[in-house]
């Protein structure tokens, strides 16, 4: 199989034909899907007569109805912070699935930090919570809410938890809004105008603590950078 | 969510992007692909249970594949093309190929255009265009193929080396062709 011509074809192929990449939409459509299946797991009916079989199709083409109705009017109208949780969500995921995760790798906030510097309009606040058990392993751009946003990324033992941060619009301070969704946990809030938002799939409640030192750290005076 | 449906995402989701390159490759479509993609890991979900471990990679793959050809098949766009390139490219592209062997063709090559190695992989069929994709754009092993195509390792190194041999010969005649329309632009 080593024959030259297959290595300059190989080469050629390799460098210049498209290798697709999975639409961003697909994952989000695959995600719901997925969970569909999960809540709608018909029970098997063995030995139903034709008539209750064409009863239990009738009921199964209402409840059809019925289910697409549902994920129609969800998807007509939904909330703010539901679409934005859906996207947080999906950046979150999209970032594990390939490799991904981190434009900027490091654990120095101070590598971290200036990285953003002159890819956006803001400067998030980054803060290494090693420390305490929340290692920062790097940043990257997403796309959020049709902005570029910055993505803190964050380590807890095996898990990643991504912080996605813009600008709010909004100066006021805001408690954390926690919420779950397809076996992430998610978590919201506002500070000196920036909005953030964590997700992860870590425990809900150490993703609150994670949320509470991140929040101290950025009310807590900084220090200067190390010369 | 469930258990099962997490372990499973965990499982597929990573391959997210070989599977669509896969459907897309084979499909020639972005709609469609994107639709056998979701039939796909729904039906994969569906066999989860029966998967045993091991690299979640061929299993779902495999699976991918079977879905996209069940779909060609439906639009009865499968066995007419199969076949005919089976009998068709068997004798032709090898004297096509020894013909053209050499030199020239290894400068063609890396003058090769983007949109016209696409066309060319795009004109195989089915059977020989997935074994290329899944070997040069996915970086599968033959054992790997050949669990997802379901053919033994020696008919993944033989399709792998026809495929070669027949891009090579399009790519050729399309050098020529388009020197050919570069003489006679530059005549007018």
């Amino acid at each position: 199989m080593d024959r030259r011509e297959d290595v300059v074809l190989s080469k050629a192929i390799k460098a210049q034909a498209t290798r697709y990449t999975a639409p961003p939409a697909l994952l989000d459509r695959l995600v719901v899907a997925l969970n569909q299946v999960d809540s709608v797991s018909p029970r098997r009916r063995s030995n139903a007569s034709s008539w209750q079989q064409w009863l239990g199709m009738g009921g199964a083409f209402a409840f059809g109805v019925v289910a697409s109705l549902t994920v129609t009017l969800f998807y007509a109208a939904p909330g703010l912070d539901d679409r934005l949780a859906q996207e947080v969500i999906s950046g979150h995921v999209r970032s594990l699935m390939v490799a991904h995760l981190a434009d900027v790798t490091s654990s120095d906030q101070h590598t971290v930090k200036p990285w953003f510097s002159g890819k956006l309009d803001f400067s998030p606040p980054v803060h290494d919570l090693a420390a305490e058990g929340f290692p920062l392993v790097g940043g990257r751009l997403d796309y959020i809410d049709q902005r570029p946003v910055a993505a803190l990324v964050y380590r807890r033992q095996q898990h990643t938890i991504n912080v996605f941060v813009w600008p709010s619009g909004a100066v006021s301070t805001s408690a954390a809004k926690s919420l779950s969704r397809q076996g992430f946990n998610v978590e919201e809030w506002n500070d000196s105008g920036m909005q953030f938002w964590a997700v992860s799939d870590v425990g809900a409640s150490d993703l609150q603590t994670f949320v509470e030192l991140l929040r101290n750290a950025q009310s807590a005076p900084q220090l200067d950078p190390p010369k | 969510m469930s258990d099962r449906t997490r372990q499973f995402e965990a499982a597929a989701l990573p391959h997210l992007d070989a599977a669509y390159n896969l459907a897309r490759w084979l499909l020639r479509d972005d709609h469609s692909a994107q639709d056998v993609v979701q039939e796909a890991f729904l039906r994969a979900l569906k066999f989860f249970d029966s998967f045993r471990g091991g690299d979640a990679r061929p299993w779902l793959m495999g699976i991918v594949r079977n879905t996209c050809y069940t779909w060609l098949h439906n639009q009865g766009k499968a066995g007419e093309h199969v076949e005919f390139d089976e009998t068709y490219h068997s004798d032709s592209s090898r004297s096509a190929f020894d013909a053209t062997a050499g030199n020239p063709e290894t400068l063609l090559m890396q003058k090769v255009e983007r949109e016209q190695l696409n066309q060319a992989i795009n004109a195989l069929a089915p059977i020989f265009r997935e074994v290329l994709i899944l070997r040069e754009l996915e970086d599968m092993s033959y054992e790997e193929i050949a669990q997802i195509a379901a053919i033994p390792v020696g008919t993944v190194m033989s399709r792998l080396s026809r495929a070669r041999a027949m891009l090579r010969t399009a790519l050729v005649r399309a050098g020529q062709e388009k020197t050919k329309w570069t003489v006679v632009k530059t005549s007018c």
